[in-house]
């Protein structure tokens, strides 16, 4: 199924490994940081409610 | 509806509570489409092109470098107009919108610096070069750096955002030179445009469809990463502004 990338195999692999890896990382930051936020504004909004 | 009404319809989206209705029910699509494009080029890209006849297999990594490349420049042009919107208009979504872009439109740059690198190494014989466009990349890389940590660093945000949008004007001169480099000076290593309209200049047609794809899932991914992430600044600023009148009450 890989294609025979020669002696350039390490070259491109790794290339491809740490764009996606960067990619993943600032999507997975990205939700990671929404979903948190998304919470915290829960419990703000709930407490000045509360609060009146 | 006349041009000007449709023009100023815009204007509705810089409503917070509107942007964020609307963006939740866009997002799954751009989520879906990224994807999808991103899988079909990368996938076609990788596994069913040929090698090139002189740079063997590593032409493979056009997939990644071509299109991260223009989003870091036109990541920061979408900043401009952005900060430009904010600077004229004051609208907080659009200077919230530049301050999402910048950590993606950061990856992109450093995405495209590596991924050359790795490229460059066996095509050139060197991991770095001072060459017009390389090191028009990396300063505007360090921009990105600047205007994130300005961002981190002013408490107020409204001044925060008056100072950034200054830096991305500034800034934009470097975007802009990131993209002509190789025009303005003709000497270093990096070839010219990969994609033009002069046929002597374009990648061979072979590459050219998948790559085309990626372009697509990168500018898609884009749109969504920076739609989701100002909807998540939009929610900390209303967080900020109801402590704030929670520490006036208390």
């Amino acid at each position: 199924m890989t294609p025979d990338l020669g002696k350039y195999a390490d070259t491109v692999l790794s290339a491809y490994g740490a764009s996606l890896l960067l990619l993943l990382a600032l999507v997975a930051l990205s939700f990671w940081r929404g979903r948190k936020v998304r919470a915290e504004m829960a419990q703000v909004e709930a407490r000045v409610k509360r609060n009146g | 509806m006349s041009f000007t009404e449709k023009a100023n319809a815009v204007w509705a989206y810089a409503n917070p509570k509107k942007f964020l209705t609307t963006t939740e029910r866009v997002l799954p699509v751009f989520w879906i489409l990224a994807g999808a494009c991103l899988g079909v080029g990368l996938v076609w890209g990788f596994f069913f092109t040929p090698d090139d006849y002189r740079q063997g297999a590593t032409v493979k990594i056009i997939y990644l470098h071509v299109p991260s490349a223009l989003m870091a420049i036109n990541a920061w042009l979408m900043m401009l107009v952005t900060s430009l919107v904010w600077l004229i208009r004051r609208h907080h979504v659009s200077a919230l919108a530049a301050r999402a872009a910048a950590p993606v439109g950061m990856v992109m740059t450093l995405i495209a610096l590596i991924t050359g690198a790795f490229w460059g190494q066996p095509m050139w014989g060197t991991w770095w070069a001072w060459d017009p466009r390389l090191t028009s990349f990396l300063i505007l890389f360090l921009f990105y750096l600047g205007y994130i940590a300005l961002w981190e660093a002013i408490e107020d945000p409204d001044s925060a955002a008056d100072l950034t949008s200054v830096l991305c004007l500034v800034g934009s001169v470097f975007a802009l030179l990131s993209r002509y480099a190789v025009n303005f000076w003709n000497q270093g290593l990096h070839q010219g445009a990969s994609l033009s309209l002069d046929k002597k200049e374009h990648v061979a047609d072979v590459f050219y469809q998948p790559l085309v794809i990626c372009i697509a899932g990168f500018i898609l991914l884009f749109i969504a990463l920076v739609l989701y992430r100002t909807g998540t600044e939009i929610r900390a600023r209303r967080i900020r502004a109801l402590l704030a009148r929670e520490r006036v009450g208390a």
